[in-house]
């Protein structure tokens, strides 16, 4: 409960809520870590145990990173493992996936995964088709990492989530932390994959602070890609969800609550490959089924959920059919008014439960 | 004389081992034979460099047959793709090298084994000289199971040891060997990569983009373009505002360097190295080549430039020519030595393709194979929901 009065406090803007330690004599207790540090440790204690694992992107040494999430990196590894690069997308993805066929295992950062657009063809054909074109001759092991999707008063060129853009490619993996635990679970379950891991951060988490269970805080502490999780159970509606919307579909859920609905709300963690069997399981008890987020819906992430849903066991479980609620379908306002009715909002997935629900 | 036998026998077997056939030294006198001579080489023009590689290149005898061998056998083998191709047996893209083998042969000779290379899509060549044996190269071709890629790439995703391919997006190979050279720096192998591109590709942005980090980051990296006069269409009049692709690297040094000599592309690319491997930074190539077959298969190769300059080309420039004449006119070698190693050549090709159109085809069952490196079998959806489809690493 006490995460979920934070995030609630914390609101869309990330204004950072204070960060509070616990201190047992006997043993570490669970404690309080942002995203933000979350992901730091993660990318330190990975450093820290291969040697070939190295980061680079724009401001990430000197400057701590323009979101200072590799804040104190660079003084404790040096030049030879956090490199600054030149504003040059393109020509820094294509080094990081050379450094990667030749052994290294480069974490390269985006300032904004909408930079990496410029990218896309490393991304995809250089490192997501190399395995399968080469016969299992030249595998890539690399993590292209960063803010995705909305960020306050960003607008347009800087908001767009590319989930599903990256999802729709075999030979990647796609993952989309939520909490604190996902992100320093998965980014190091990321780091020592073999192969090329696209990991989706979300500027708005990255102050948002969650409790740390004592098991989280190991150095091989790691969360599989590929399984969902439950945060919250429930019997009436499943609501599926990535990124920074699983805290308005909690926000939500507990809203409903209020009126005996139990809503189930499963966090993804992982787009691809998809965890189709939580959902099923879910759908199968709750019946109904609506998947939220914050990209664009036509060919979303929900869109690949409610047909994987008609294709698969669990269409047969349904009373209603499923529902997607997503971003609007226009590029991101930057007024604060129209940004706000452009991503899902607390209130709309209220309605879109009650209104499936037939309440 | 048993000495110099012994040493030839030894240096023709050793060769034809490595491409897999038999050889049997019949027994002549070759003492006749000068054992190396010195020849002139072209000079180089430099950019941003005090002198260039040296004005004479020594050749051995052993050098000579070993460049003559491997440069007759990318010409056959590109030729044999030519008649599978038209035989529609090799499908799809097929980029032919046939008249610039000096280059790969050259480079090849300039660097060690260990060293690191990456091209783009004209790369059959350049697989041969890496490790690759004409039997896979081929079988790739025909994407059949023996092929190199097992199949599953054809003829532009090559891969062997040390030799990242066979890139089908133009210009993307070079970012990709800058990376490939930071690894090199990053592990402290004293190795170099070497990273072609053509004079097409040196338009594109992402090569400015990785000069400019290779030169800050002071990558071991060759960059060396081929250039052989069009890229695709289009002459390099017509593409380029600045035909001196050695320059083109501004703060790199560069030199240019006649392509179809494979002494003196040999010489450049020791030059290269030595620079690079001095801990001085990347530094920039120009090969002056040329290409007898059309961009592509399905280019016939003749409507962007003349019959007459292929042919001039073929009569005053091929690679192969030069080198025997020059053995021939200093005595290094006999014309029916010459004539043995061509017929030897021939067989192998012919194996090979023989090889490449009976062996099977990749089996259906693994289809969905090489998704993921060091992964639990996973499914993989089919064509229809029914299908579930599975893949293993």
């Amino acid at each position: 409960m006490a995460y979920l009065r934070s995030i609630l406090r914390s609101g869309k803007n990330g204004v950072p809520a204070v960060l509070r330690r616990e201190f047992h004599r006997t043993l570490p207790a669970a404690m309080q870590v942002t995203v933000r540090d979350a992901i730091k440790e993660a990318m330190d204690e990975e450093l820290e145990r291969d040697e070939r694992v190295f980061l680079l992107g724009e401001e990430v040494a000197l400057f701590e990173g323009a979101y200072k999430v590799t804040r104190g990196l660079w003084k404790k590894y040096g030049d030879k493992r956090i490199i600054d690069t030149p504003i040059a997308e393109i020509g820094f993805t294509g080094i990081a996936v050379g450094a990667a066929m030749a052994g290294l295992r480069p974490v390269v950062e985006y300032m904004s995964f909408n930079f990496s657009m410029q990218s896309v063809d490393h991304i995809i054909n250089s490192a997501a088709k190399t395995y399968y074109m080469s016969g299992g001759l030249q595998p890539v092991s690399i993590v292209f990492r960063g803010p995705n999707g909305a960020a306050p008063g960003v607008a347009a060129q800087h908001a767009q989530c590319f989930a599903a853009w990256y999802g729709h490619v075999p030979g990647l993996k796609v993952v989309s932390p939520w909490s604190a635990e996902d992100a320093k679970g998965l980014l190091k379950s990321a780091i020592r994959d073999d192969n090329p891991v696209v990991f989706l951060e979300n500027e708005i988490m990255y102050s948002v602070p969650f409790e740390m269970s004592e098991e989280s805080q190991s150095k091989d502490f790691l969360i599989p890609i590929g399984k969902a999780k439950i945060e919250r159970k429930g019997n009436h509606v499943t609501l599926v969800s990535h990124s920074h919307v699983v805290s308005r579909c909690m926000d939500a859920a507990a809203v409903l609550a209020k009126d005996g609905i139990e809503c189930e709300v499963i966090n993804l963690r992982t787009i691809r490959p998809m965890d189709m069997e939580a959902i099923e399981t879910s759908v199968m008890k709750t019946k109904h089924l609506i998947t939220v987020e914050g990209g664009w819906p036509q060919f979303g992430v929900g869109g690949e959920i409610l047909a994987r849903i008609m294709e698969g066991p669990g269409f047969g479980y349904l009373n209603a059919p499923a529902v997607r609620v997503t971003g609007v379908d226009i590029p991101m306002p930057y007024a604060k008014l129209l940004e706000e009715n452009t991503l899902p909002q607390i209130k709309d997935i209220v309605f879109s439960v009650k209104k499936m629900l037939n309440v | 004389m048993r000495k110099m036998l012994t040493i030839i026998s030894n240096v023709l077997r050793g060769s034809a081992s490595r491409n897999g056939a038999r050889l049997v030294v019949s027994a002549r006198t070759y003492a006749d034979f000068t054992p190396q001579a010195s020849f002139d080489i072209k000079n180089c023009d430099v950019h941003k460099l005090e002198e260039g590689p040296p004005l004479q290149a020594v050749l051995t005898r052993e050098e000579g047959l070993q460049y003559y061998r491997t440069m007759q056998t990318i010409r056959r083998m590109e030729l044999k793709a030519d008649q599978l191709y038209k035989q529609k047996i090799i499908r799809g893209f097929c980029h032919l090298y046939d008249g610039q083998e000096a280059c790969a042969v050259g480079i090849e000779a300039g660097i060690k084994r260990s060293d690191h290379l990456i091209t783009a899509y004209r790369a059959h060549g350049y697989t041969y000289t890496r490790g690759g044996t004409v039997r896979e190269i081929m079988a790739e071709l025909t994407g059949r199971r023996g092929g190199i890629a097992k199949g599953k790439g054809g003829s532009m995703h090559m891969y062997t040891k040390h030799f990242y391919g066979g890139n089908g997006i133009v210009g993307a190979q070079v970012p990709l060997g800058a990376g490939v050279a930071l690894a090199c720096k990053y592990l402290g192998k004293n190795e170099l990569c070497v990273c072609l591109y053509g004079d097409g590709a040196a338009n594109q942005g992402q090569i400015f983009e990785t000069y400019n980090m290779a030169s800050l980051w002071k990558l071991p990296c060759i960059f060396i373009c081929e250039n052989n006069q069009y890229g695709m269409g289009t002459s390099v009049e017509r593409a380029a505002a600045s035909t001196d692709y050695y320059k083109r690297g501004d703060f790199i040094p560069g030199l240019r360097v006649d392509g179809m000599d494979v002494l003196c592309v040999r010489e450049a690319t020791k030059f290269a190295a030595e620079h690079c491997k001095s801990g001085k930074g990347p530094i920039l190539m120009e090969l002056l080549t040329y290409r007898y077959h059309g961009h592509s298969m399905s280019d016939p190769g003749v409507s962007y430039r003349t019959r007459e300059e292929i042919q001039e080309v073929r009569s005053k420039s091929d690679p192969i020519t030069l080198l025997k004449d020059r053995m021939l006119s200093n005595n290094m070698v006999s014309v029916e030595e010459l004539k043995e190693i061509d017929v030897e050549v021939r067989k192998e090709i012919e194996d090979a393709a023989q090889f490449a159109t009976t062996d099977p085809e990749p089996p259906l069952e693994e289809l969905c194979n090489h998704i993921f490196y060091n992964e639990p079998p996973m499914k993989v959806r089919g064509i229809s929901p029914w299908i579930k489809l599975k893949s293993v690493s």
